[in-house]
């Protein structure tokens, strides 16, 4: 396996993952509302998908060729905007006005409110399947691009993430990648007892296995293997690929990693000030 | 007094198929996505002679509804059909989500529809779709009447840029309309003129309406029949006119009386020119499996209850 990327690079990916999750804080504080855990645990993928995997142009955000991108667990769309803003989509400013009415940065994602948004979703286990449509439209047509998908832990337990594994490996979707953000806590938990700390979906690899696809188990904060993992999939031929991004819910922020209240918590003044001292280190690196 | 000539029974579904084969053979963009029914739906026609346009999507109507706005937003239009039970309410939110939001060009086709579904009994009717559908911005809520107008109708959605739900009917109906037949997405239909009363129907009901419309206008009543081949958006304009002329409506659907054609009525009546008003269709309970005379008789859509509907309706005025 032949990756091709430079310390700078690496570093401009860690810069960035940073630069959102301070983005993510500053705009949840300022809106009031939103999530934070799961946008910080998925954010290091993003970056990389939006800085160095995909095949995109924010000046020409509905470009036919374009590859895909469909952010099934939709309530963490705040990492998404974040990294959308640093990407150049539309002035990190206008995050202020995430939640507000009228605003293109609906609490989850509208498609039709904001280009380069390529499904809408918040209802959870939907985005997966669409994403499997769009894979299936370029084989149809002979287009090129491909899609991307990340699904949530705790959204794999909606039967329909299922159904569309099914329906990928069946047509043979190997121009569909799909991310698991396997940051194993969920909104109350598992046991139902509200301190949770099982995972939301048992044997991921062997799942996904057993429903005919690759799988790829790599450390999800970590942006040479992320990069390797998409390089790797690019190779694979014949199935559908998922990258089982092993990550920490509320990551780079010490108080707020694997803390399942902050799955979708206002951070007071204090906090804020105190989140965006570390991510200033964590900027640093 | 004129008699409605009604001609041969044609099956809705047959020419369902047939269109949709014809239409995927004319449009690259026309793809059939089938929710293991295709046999029964007659979406086969599709797999049979133009298989690369046919999906297989198996049994799993929620991640179908998905895929189709997945596909929608490559440029393609798909025609996503299953039992309209099944797509009314099992894929609801996926539909209000992924296709009415974001307004996709997908078309749903519910296939058996209403209540005479070939005695599978309640859990595969659909008597509440209509009044599901309507509620979704952006949504287009077709109910054909006949095999022509299915046609027709399948024809108009294509040109359509935008979501469109069709509901079929299983079994043959009589066909009302020629070939000339000019369908345009929500325009009511004149079919017969008097000035007692009118019968506002949509889908299957028309056909048994204009028996009701015989029969009572050989007792004297002269009747209006007005069918409703587009429930959203609703021709408000033809509903007023019809109170306006003669003072009295009845509606009928083979779906509940709550939600559909007949709620869309009373909207459009209380609020622009209230008259006296009946709706028929099924009554607040739950349905069974039964011979399909039998159930238009025990769940009171016949055309007996039209007549009588009208009648008391008349005493209201």
């Amino acid at each position: 396996m032949k990756i091709s990327f430079t310390e700078e690079k690496l570093d401009n990916l860690f810069k960035n993952a940073a630069e959102a999750r301070r983005l993510i804080i500053e705009t949840v504080h300022h809106a009031n509302a939103g999530h934070i855990g799961g946008p910080m645990s998925a954010v290091d993928v993003l970056v990389n998908l939006y800085f160095s995997e995909m095949n995109i142009d924010p000046e020409h955000p509905l470009a036919e060729n374009r590859d895909r991108f469909v952010l099934s667990k939709g309530h963490s769309a705040i990492g998404l905007y974040s990294v959308l803003a640093l990407r150049g989509y539309f002035p990190v400013e206008e995050l202020k006005t995430f939640d507000a009415l009228n605003s293109r940065l609906q609490a989850h994602p509208d498609m039709n409110a904001l280009p380069g948004l390529d499904m809408s979703t918040g209802s959870l286990g939907m985005g997966i399947s669409a994403a499997v449509g769009m894979a299936l439209g370029a084989k149809l047509q002979n287009k090129d691009f491909r899609t991307y998908c990340m699904i949530g832990d705790g959204e794999s337990q909606e039967g329909q993430v299922w159904e569309a594994a099914d329906v990928a490996s069946k047509y043979k979707l190997d121009n569909l990648v799909a991310i698991l953000d396997y940051n194993k806590l969920q909104q109350f938990g598992w046991d139902g007892k509200g301190e949770s700390r099982e995972t939301p979906v048992i044997d991921p690899e062997k799942r996904w296995e057993s429903f005919g696809w690759h799988v790829i188990s790599i450390d999800g904060h970590n942006p040479a293997e992320i990069t390797a993992a998409f390089s790797t999939a690019r190779e694979l031929s014949g199935k559908p690929t998922i990258i089982i991004a092993n990550t920490i819910k509320g990551k780079g922020v010490s108080f707020m990693e694997n803390a399942y209240l902050w799955h979708s918590r206002v951070p007071t003044d204090a906090e804020l000030k105190l989140a965006v001292q570390e991510l200033k280190v964590e900027e640093m690196r | 007094m004129k008699k409605t000539q009604l001609a041969e029974k044609t099956a809705m579904r047959d020419v369902f198929g047939e269109t949709l084969l014809n239409l995927s053979l004319e449009d690259e963009k026309v793809y059939a996505l089938d929710g293991d029914l295709a046999n029964s739906t007659k979406v086969d026609t599709v797999a049979s002679h133009n298989p690369e346009k046919f999906l297989q999507m198996g049994i799993a109507e929620q991640n179908m509804m998905s895929v189709a706005a997945g596909l929608a937003t490559t440029g393609l239009q798909p025609w996503a059909t299953t039992f309209a039970a099944f797509l009314s309410k099992r894929a609801i939110d996926q539909i209000q989500v992924q296709i009415a939001q974001p307004n996709l060009n997908v078309k749903m086709v519910g296939a058996y529809s209403g209540l005479l579904t070939g005695l599978t009994g309640k859990t595969h009717q659909a008597l509440e779709d209509i009044a599901i559908f309507r509620t979704l911005a952006n949504m287009v809520v077709l109910a054909p009447a006949d095999s022509v107008e299915v046609k027709k109708m399948m024809e108009a959605a294509h040109r359509y840029n935008g979501p469109v739900y069709m509901r079929l009917a299983r079994d043959p109906y009589p066909v009302i309309f020629g070939d000339d037949y000019q369908f345009e997405i929500g325009k009511a239909v004149l079919l017969r003129e008097g000035t007692d009363v009118t019968i506002i129907s949509t889908g299957t009901q028309t056909s048994r309406s204009l028996e009701a419309a015989d029969q009572l206008e050989w007792e004297g009543v002269s009747v209006s029949v007005v069918h409703m081949p587009t429930i959203k958006p609703l021709d408000k304009q033809a509903i007023i006119e019809a109170a306006e002329k003669t003072g009295a409506i009845v509606t009928t659907e083979e779906h509940s009386i709550y939600g559909g054609l007949g709620s869309a009525v009373a909207e459009v009546l209380v609020e622009e020119k209230p008259v006296p008003m009946l709706r028929v269709g099924v009554k607040d309970r739950n349905s069974e499996s039964g011979p399909n005379e039998e159930m238009l008789e025990k769940y009171e859509i016949s055309s007996r209850y039209i007549v009588k509907a009208a009648k008391e309706v008349l005493k209201k005025k």
